[in-house]
């Protein structure tokens, strides 16, 4: 990762992932993004903290919610923000993304918000422009604002992150948003646990820092929180399970498999949820425990944070660059 | 032999009998001891209370039943753990009842079946029919396998979590590779999450030749197409590469080649988690046997040569082979009545599953517990089975048998419905002389 100079709290150009980011680091993001929550709750939402800048949300992979919420950050701190959807199946990966990626760079954005299907690619097109940028998610590698999204949740319910029992449920395998999480997570001193068949599971995963259980009541027993993963049908290829029903009946998030948690622990799910599948829909509405509502709500709070503080970042750089 | 079937209902009255003048056997223990009147074992109903040599020395309690083994061997009731049943679906090869009848014939009073019926075992109804209907019919306690792959096709899991939920033991194809090595990865490291067994035949389909035989000199003269051992070894290697790589449980059926032997001896050695059996014929027979052109002695995996025959043995002494099981395959005359090459491949194995074990024991390779454990709580261990040792509370599931009593085995005797016996005409050593399932007399010989 490219230094900016002068030390700032961040001192990254971009935000690729989680790993390898200090404790000082995270929390100095988190501040950051807690400032935002209040903006996002008044009648007036609009800063001009980003005037005149360009934010590019180039995403090779559908979304909704990750691109609306980078688009909403953008525009309340009055960047102007551009939306470019490149279908997957239309890019012919590798030559075409940094072709694409050196045909923005011309156009100077500030940030590149950026999406991809396969693991790496949006680090390799970080290395071919000069602006900042974000990761938005890449295959089954890294989604960091999701994790920070995550952890500004807890610690605004909960107060902190260390030491806390934490599960991650489901499809560990094919989830960025597990990866970023356990980085974050573990770096933090939570106690991390993943819950997972097998077959669900990378191989080592109990290398980083993580207890490993295949059984939820186990997984789940005194746990502060409980992150339910989307099972990701689409990244699927052959046997992982053999068919929803048994997938729900033994991994699927129910009250009587929640029963051997804390009894005020939070139910979390980075969206869109398959009810039925890994969470059951009692459970998911249930305000009183679940948090999926909020955790979309610090979603922007977290993306205004990071576009500030990389934009910000950018402007040192360029300052000694001139100097 | 001929032996009388008491298919004795579960609201027959029982109250405490008294086995005495025994010799009893119990491989679990290293029990074996001679009783005489003195002693032997009690059972209570549906369990067995107490057995040693001094339980009846102030006399037997009144009321109780006795039975007079006449100096001859009680063990736990035999452990089958490769049986096809064939019903539901092949009711003309054999069914649940005819099962039950060789099975207790044969002093097995639990046997595992296949899943590999019409329609497949892959369902929880599917399972507790089996259940069921041997529940009804009162003889040998019935275990299913369930499917590991729907259809046994090798490609999409079937529920093996809620099936074991439901009773499913272990989960196989049956007499079907699970040739896709990537479906195979997945299927041992799911069941991993379960910690439970997957059962695999270990033989290689694309070296198989349709209706072939062992390949070597017998295939060679009797112009019929060869099955390497290579089929098997390459099958058993890679599958040990997949164990490695999951720490997924796997056993191995019916192993019937030396190298394959020798491969599972050196990945036990290495701390894999696999285990496997044999059948008699792949100990008793080789492929002379199919002299010419027996269908009878058409097997799957075929009947091999005479050096694979005495490592299989090595095998089973060394403990390398953790058991041995019937590998009852019922066929209908027709299908065995009809050139080599189309005829169907199996034999039934029940009812001379103790006898041509006990050749081991006659010929002096393994002592008369050693052989027993094999076929008793070895195999249930594997299983986690609720079977095959002498306990206080267990249910009493015995056999009572004289290991020197001479036979000829004949197919027409067969009390299976099918008489394919690879056996016919040899002459054995050791039969059973009754059998009891949870306190009941199933079965005895006639005249005994």
């Amino acid at each position: 990762m490219a230094k900016s100079p002068r030390n700032p709290p961040y001192p990254h150009r971009h935000l690729l992932g989680i790993e390898g980011l200090s404790v000082q680091e995270i929390s100095h993001l988190l501040e950051k993004s807690n400032q935002y929550v209040g903006q996002n709750r008044l009648t007036d939402k609009k800063t001009e903290t980003l005037h005149g800048r360009t934010i590019i949300n180039l995403f090779f992979e559908d979304s909704t919610r990750t691109r609306t919420s980078f688009e909403l950050a953008g525009k309340r701190l009055s960047a102007d923000v551009i939306n470019m959807s490149v279908g997957s199946s239309s890019v012919n990966k590798g030559e075409t993304l940094i072709d694409t990626a050196s045909t923005l760079n011309a156009m100077h954005p500030d940030v590149l918000v950026v999406r991809a299907g396969l693991s790496g690619a949006v680090q390799l097109l970080a290395e071919k422009v000069n602006c900042a940028v974000i990761n938005a998610g890449d295959g089954s590698h890294e989604h960091p604002t999701q994790a920070l999204l995550d952890a500004l949740t807890i610690q605004r319910r909960r107060g902190k992150l260390q030491g806390l029992k934490i599960a991650i449920c489901g499809d560990i395998l094919h989830s960025r948003v597990a990866r970023s999480n356990i980085y974050l997570l573990v770096t933090m001193g939570a106690q991390v646990r993943l819950v997972a068949p097998m077959t669900l599971l990378p191989s080592g995963a109990e290398k980083l820092g993580v207890e490993v259980f295949h059984d939820m009541k186990e997984g789940l027993r005194d746990c502060d929180i409980v992150m339910m993963l989307r099972l990701q049908n689409e990244r699927m290829q052959g046997n992982y399970f053999p068919s929803i029903r048994e997938y729900f009946h033994f991994f699927g998030l129910d009250y009587e498999k929640l029963s051997v948690a804390k009894p005020d622990a939070l139910i979390m799910h980075p969206g869109p949820a398959n009810r039925g599948v890994e969470i059951d829909s009692e459970v998911a509405d249930d305000y009183s425990r679940s948090v999926i509502r909020e955790q979309v709500e610090m979603g922007v709070a977290v993306r205004m944070a990071c576009l500030d503080i990389l934009s910000s970042n950018l402007q040192l750089e360029m300052q000694e660059g001139a100097e | 032999m001929t032996g009388i079937w008491t298919a004795a209902l579960p609201d027959e009255k029982l109250g405490q009998k008294a086995y005495v003048n025994v010799r009893l056997l119990d491989p679990a223990t290293d029990l074996d001891v001679v009783c005489d009147a003195k002693g032997g074992l009690l059972t209570d109903g549906e369990k067995i209370v107490e057995f040693g040599i001094n339980i009846f020395k102030d006399g037997t309690p009144e009321g109780v039943e006795i039975i007079d083994c006449g100096g001859h061997c009680l063990s736990p009731g035999l452990v089958d753990i490769r049986v096809q049943v064939r019903e539901p679906g092949y009711e003309h090869k054999g069914t649940i009842e005819s099962a039950g009848r060789s099975a207790t014939a044969g002093g097995v009073t639990t046997m595992v079946c296949l899943p590999n019926t019409n329609p497949v075992i892959a369902d929880m109804s599917q399972v507790e029919f089996v259940a069921r209907r041997a529940r009804k019919i009162g003889l040998a306690k019935i275990y299913p396998y369930a499917a590991l792959t729907e259809d046994l096709a090798g490609e999409k899991l079937t529920e093996i979590g809620i099936l074991a939920e439901a009773g499913a033991v272990a989960f196989t194809d049956g007499d079907k590779t699970i040739a896709n090595a990537q479906v195979l990865r997945r299927a041992l490291s799911y069941a991993r999450t379960f910690d439970l067994l997957i059962v695999q035949h270990p033989e290689e389909p694309s070296l198989v030749s349709p209706g072939g035989m062992n390949s070597g000199e017998t295939a060679t003269r009797l112009g019929l197409p060869g099955i390497p051992r290579e089929a098997e070894i390459i099958m058993v290697e890679r599958d040990l590469r997949l164990v490695e790589m999951t720490g997924g449980k796997l056993h191995f059926g019916h192993i019937s080649t030396g190298e394959a032997v020798k491969v599972i001896r050196q990945a036990k050695a290495r701390g894999l988690n696999v285990t496997c059996d044999t059948a008699p014929p792949y100990f008793a027979l080789n492929d002379q046997s199919v002299g010419d052109y027996r269908t009878f002695a058409k097997l799957s995996p075929p009947l091999r040569s005479e050096d694979d025959r005495l490592a299989i043995i090595e095998g089973l002494k060394d403990g390398t082979i953790d058991a041995i099981a019937s590998d009852h395959a019922p066929q209908d005359a027709d299908s065995k009545r009809l050139p080599f090459t189309q005829a169907e491949s199996g034999g039934v194995g029940l009812e001379t599953l103790l006898a041509v074990c006990l050749d081991l024991y006659h010929n002096n390779e393994m002592s008369l517990l050693e052989v027993l454990a094999k076929i008793t709580y070895v195999p249930a261990r594997l299983l986690k089975l609720p079977a095959g040792q002498i306990a206080k509370d267990d249910a009493a599931d015995l056999m009572l048998f004289d290991p020197e009593h001479g036979w000829q085995v004949k197919d027409t005797d067969l009390a299976s419905k099918a008489k394919n016996t690879p056996f016919d005409l040899r002459p054995v050593q050791g039969v059973v002389l009754r059998t009891v399932i949870d306190g009941r007399t199933v079965y005895c010989l006639e005249d005994y």
